[in-house]
């Protein structure tokens, strides 16, 4: 079993509190004028997404979490998982609902995306940064109008919804942000 | 640049009160035979190769130039100061860097009350300008636990301290031992009362007897030592001590503090022979202080970090 002692604590380090893996965010060295010195952290439950706090009496060791970024290419949903793929080995994870999260409505088959495994099953889906999707559904564009003022909202083709700007027609592919969910402009095939 | 001149204005007003005061500036080893014992201390080490010793000796980087200064009080030397780097493993963040500037100075015939005061002025003079002093407040151990968290330091079980930890939100610490009872008691204090002592200057005093360190106990019904604390806008700015003069009770304290640090896997320290001899040869009566001059700049400068301080921190020297 791997670990970790407090002097190693960092942020993005990943352990393991209570069962579940976790990934530092914030780790602070206390100690009283004369005394014990303790590493008071914030961690992030990567399972749940929640920030609980922590203290370790420094020098302790605390069980890694066997936790790991990796970018794989999405294939296709099955209606209950969602199936990825590294380039490299052709190896294929299947990502729950719990997993993929907020990210299902940018994945869009063959996109790259980074994936958290724990023991090796996927824990968390980051899509791109940038994905290129088409228009599905919106009200009949205005033309001539490319001040983009006002907006209007548009489907696309993975399901979201986000505000575009008048002209905006169905069939066009757009460029989306999607940390911010915002239209970033017009994309070509 | 900015923080280089402030060190340099505020070390010269720093040798000039002392100059004022007739407190003498001396200079003693950075490197020692002998270490300091405090299991919540960690030196590093390195070694002389000689000429001299066969196959070199071990000499420890001191933690604080205390061993050596209060040998030549014993010599006679009369109240002097020492501005100087120390070095301690281990402690790192953002107000500890595991070399730092200390200003370490001791007044004979002071007790600790008298050295607070010392402290006090030395600050108004140093930080005129700078930093305004909003208030000053004096707080015994007890009174400062009591009413903040409602229990006696002095009384309450581990469960009642990890209890009142819990009514906090804060969950128990992994690896601190049960029975570790001044573990539970820095707990408290780091993470319960220290953020919320707010600003001004508060000394804290009367530290309960197991957290003595090299100060002398005091006489009365609950037993506490004559120690002190200073925290300056909530920052733990110095510690001090009417000093521990009786070489007995010192070798004492050097054995308990090695036989802790055994029981807690840590490697027990050469004790200084130099200071019990120094101290049996007679230590006049005096109280000495540590005052930590990067966070002293710190809080000057208004800083969070001593990176905004130290010129080049460990990661970056």
């Amino acid at each position: 079993m791997a670990t970790y002692s407090t002097n190693e604590f960092r942020g993005g380090l990943k352990i393991m509190i209570d069962g579940d893996p976790c990934s530092i965010i914030e780790n602070e060295f206390v100690k009283p004028g004369k005394g014990q010195a303790f590493n008071r952290v914030k961690i992030r439950n990567l399972k749940t997404g929640r920030v609980i706090e922590r203290t370790f009496k420094s020098g302790e060791s605390v069980e890694a979490a066997d936790v790991m970024d990796v970018e794989l290419q999405y294939l296709y949903n099955d209606g209950e998982f969602w199936h990825f793929m590294d380039q490299n080995s052709f190896e294929q994870h299947a990502a729950d609902t719990t997993a993929v999260g907020d990210a299902a409505k940018w994945l869009k088959e063959q996109d790259v995306c980074e994936v958290t495994l724990w023991n090796g099953a996927p824990l968390a889906v980051t899509p791109p940064n940038f994905v290129m999707l088409k228009v599905t559904d919106t009200d009949p564009g205005v033309r001539g109008d490319t001040s983009g003022g006002g907006g209007k909202p548009a489907t696309l083709e993975t399901g979201a919804v986000v505000r575009v700007p008048l002209f905006i027609e169905i069939g066009e592919l757009l460029k989306i942000d999607t940390r911010t969910g915002e239209y970033v402009g017009r994309a070509k095939e | 640049m900015d923080s280089h001149r402030l060190r340099a204005r505020v070390l010269a007003r720093v040798r000039d009160y002392f100059l004022q005061a007739g407190v003498l500036e001396v200079d003693t080893p950075v490197l020692s035979t002998a270490g300091a014992t405090d299991p919540a201390l960690q030196s590093f080490q390195t070694r002389y190769h000689g000429p001299g010793p066969a196959h070199g000796s071990r000499l420890y980087l001191h933690t604080s130039p205390e061993f050596p200064m209060k040998r030549l009080l014993a010599a006679g030397s009369g109240s002097i100061y020492q501005i100087c780097k120390v070095f301690r493993d281990g402690e790192s963040g953002r107000r500890h860097n595991p070399e730092f500037t200390l200003l370490e100075w001791y007044r004979v015939g002071f007790d600790h009350f008298d050295l607070m005061e010392d402290v006090e002025s030395l600050l108004r003079i140093t930080l005129k300008g700078l930093v305004p002093l909003e208030s000053v407040d004096h707080r015994t151990y007890h009174d400062l636990f009591t009413e903040t968290t409602g229990i006696d330091p002095f009384t309450a079980s581990v469960d009642e301290l990890r209890d009142c930890l819990q009514s906090h939100a804060i969950v128990s610490p992994v690896g601190l031992a049960a029975d570790d009872r001044d573990g539970w008691l820095d707990l408290l204090m780091t993470h319960i009362i220290e953020p919320r002592l707010g600003p001004g200057l508060v000394f804290i005093r009367d530290y309960p007897a197991s957290q003595a360190a090299l100060a002398r106990l005091r006489p009365g019904t609950r037993k506490v030592a004559a120690r002190f604390e200073a925290y300056l806008n909530g920052v733990e700015l110095a510690n001090g001590y009417h000093e521990l003069t009786d070489a007995a009770e010192q070798r004492q304290r050097f054995e308990q503090d090695n036989a802790r640090r055994v029981t807690q896997g840590l490697e027990p320290v050469v004790v200084d022979e130099h200071l019990l001899d120094a101290l049996a040869s007679g230590l006049p009566d005096c109280a000495g202080v540590a005052l930590g001059v990067d966070r002293l700049l710190m809080v000057a400068a208004g800083a969070e970090s001593l990176d905004a301080i130290i010129a080049f921190p460990l990661d970056d020297a």
